[in-house]
């Protein structure tokens, strides 16, 4: 079996053309990365004083007292606290957002459509600086409310998508076992689009997590304020390397986990409903967000 | 309102950063993630697992991060570059992967009996996929990718923080500067980047519902 339908199962010649070819671009990328860890190991000359390269200890020995790590965890766990409170908050907006767009009363329709695309087109760092300087909040709550709204705007609007995508029976049986619109919506259909829009919602809540580091720029002390700025300039210039593969390292810990998470829920949902052989590239892993065939991480907004 | 009439120019000015990130940034991220894309779907496999560690990578790191990168851990390693380019290099980065991920998912779109069809009538790998395949995708894509330009016009205000006058720091100064105006200047900021996103959202709505209707 051929892992996709766009070329043959190769023969000899050409899995050995292919396995030169890769062994090139092996060899090129080994190079370039030899070639940036060289150059990152040199020493090199600072206004008349010769520091060492990167990798020396000297500019690693941080890394072993536990007074760094505490500071770090600090700084991480401002982060996941502005996540998870911008998370529940990005999730009721997201629930009242669809639930008004959706309204039958033009009056509450119309209103809800405009400040959603208002939201939806400002950056979130413009919305943290206005509740910073109109609300005067504080950082935290700047960054966690207009996340929230942000975030909120946009899963209310898939959440739309979900309730327009449910099949109209699904109303009409409400509505002919006595139910009233209302009641429909909130009993019948909302519980359906949610579950059908769940990877989407969940992926969105990555981008969340993400964007929390605006929280750098509006003065809030969440991971990379804290050890780039914060720790940056107790422990001196030399480590700031360091300290940014550190927080480097730490980001990509957390957020491929969590976008581990959301896979597993998307393959979850519809098992075996999109076999890999539906599609035409092989690396293609995830996908079938109900009724279109798109990566559940494609439709969020990063 | 005085506040922003007089200080338009300042404004404009800042737009124009604005502007100059989004369409060379934009451009050079097409550029960039067309080539992820097509490594990704390439039969040679160092080049799959290229375009996915570069695409996970880059996807997963915040882009305040990146940026920080650019802006300030790079003069530590030699560069010269100033802080607009430092911006823009940090803003290509970021955006590639979302354009190559948007790629992928139109080529993923395209119905696999088209590609079953190309390759029973003996079409290889590059015709069925410059012949069938792509043009197909490209018409899938177009949406998506006008999402990914929306996004990146979003982005350029984080660039406001990293020392470049675009219109986030714009609203910082005037702001600072007007004490007693501060609503109003921040609507005017608002209002100039919805002038972007908002023609660019309508532009992709309707290309989609004009696409969709051809297949």
């Amino acid at each position: 079996m051929s892992a996709s339908v766009l070329f043959d199962t190769p023969g000899p010649r050409t899995r050995r053309r292919s396995r030169i070819a890769s062994v090139i671009v092996v060899l090129l990328i080994a190079a370039g990365l030899a070639w940036i860890i060289y150059t990152l190991a040199q020493p090199r000359d600072s206004s008349g004083i010769t520091l060492p390269g990167y990798f020396d200890w000297s500019r690693w020995d941080i890394v072993v007292l536990a007074d760094f790590w505490v500071r770090v965890w600090g700084g991480l766990r401002a982060t996941l606290l502005a996540a998870a409170a911008g998370a529940v908050m990005a999730l009721v907006v997201g629930v009242l957002f669809a639930m008004l767009r959706t309204s039958v009363f033009a009056a509450v329709r119309i209103p809800t459509t405009i400040v959603l695309e208002f939201f939806r087109g400002m950056p979130v760092l413009l919305m943290m600086l206005f509740i910073l300087l109109v609300a005067s909040t504080g950082a935290f709550w700047a960054v966690v409310l207009a996340l929230g709204v942000y975030n909120g705007a946009i899963i209310g609007e898939s959440l739309r998508a979900g309730l327009a995508a449910l099949p109209r029976g699904q109303r009409e049986a409400g509505l002919s076992l006595g139910l009233t619109g209302f009641q429909s919506k909130v009993f019948i259909e909302f519980p359906q689009a949610f579950r059908q829009m769940l990877p989407v919602i969940i992926a969105q809540l990555v981008v969340l997590l993400k964007d929390t580091s605006l929280g750098y720029i509006v003065g809030y002390n969440e991971l990379i304020r804290t050890t780039m700025n914060n720790l940056g300039s107790s422990v001196g210039n030399r480590y700031l390397f360091s300290l940014f593969l550190v927080t480097l390292v730490i980001y990509l810990a957390v957020n491929l986990s969590l976008s581990a998470v959301a896979r597993r829920v998307a393959r979850r949902r519809n098992p075996g409903k999109v076999l890999p052989k539906d599609q035409i590239t092989p690396t293609a892993s995830i996908s079938a967000v109900g009724m279109s065939n798109v990566n559940p991480e494609d439709q969020t907004t990063e | 309102m005085n506040a922003v009439i007089e200080n338009l120019p300042r404004f404009i000015e800042a737009f124009g950063m604005t502007l100059w990130l989004l369409v060379l940034s934009g451009a050079c991220a097409l550029i960039i993630g067309t080539v992820i894309a097509a490594m990704r779907i390439s039969p040679v496999p160092s080049l799959n697992v290229f375009a996915s560690v570069y695409t996970e990578l880059l996807r997963n790191t915040p882009l305040t991060l990146v940026l920080f990168f650019c802006a300030f851990v790079l003069p530590q390693l030699g560069s010269r570059l100033p802080y607009e380019w430092a911006a823009f290099l940090g803003l290509t980065l970021y955006t590639s992967p979302f354009v190559a991920e948007a790629l992928r998912s139109g080529i993923n779109g395209v119905a696999v009996g088209q590609a079953e069809a190309a390759r029973s009538l003996g079409l290889g790998f590059m015709q069925s996929t410059t012949l069938i395949i792509f043009p197909q995708a490209f018409r899938m894509v177009i949406p998506p990718l006008i999402n990914v330009l929306i996004a990146l016009t979003k982005n350029t205000s984080v660039a406001g923080g990293f020392f470049v006058f675009e219109l986030f720091s714009a609203a910082k100064e005037l702001t600072n500067a007007n004490g007693n105006a501060v609503i109003a200047i921040l609507l005017a900021v608002a209002a100039f980047y919805l002038a972007v996103t908002i023609p660019l959202g309508i532009l992709s709505a309707r290309l989609e519902k004009k696409l969709a209707v051809q297949r």
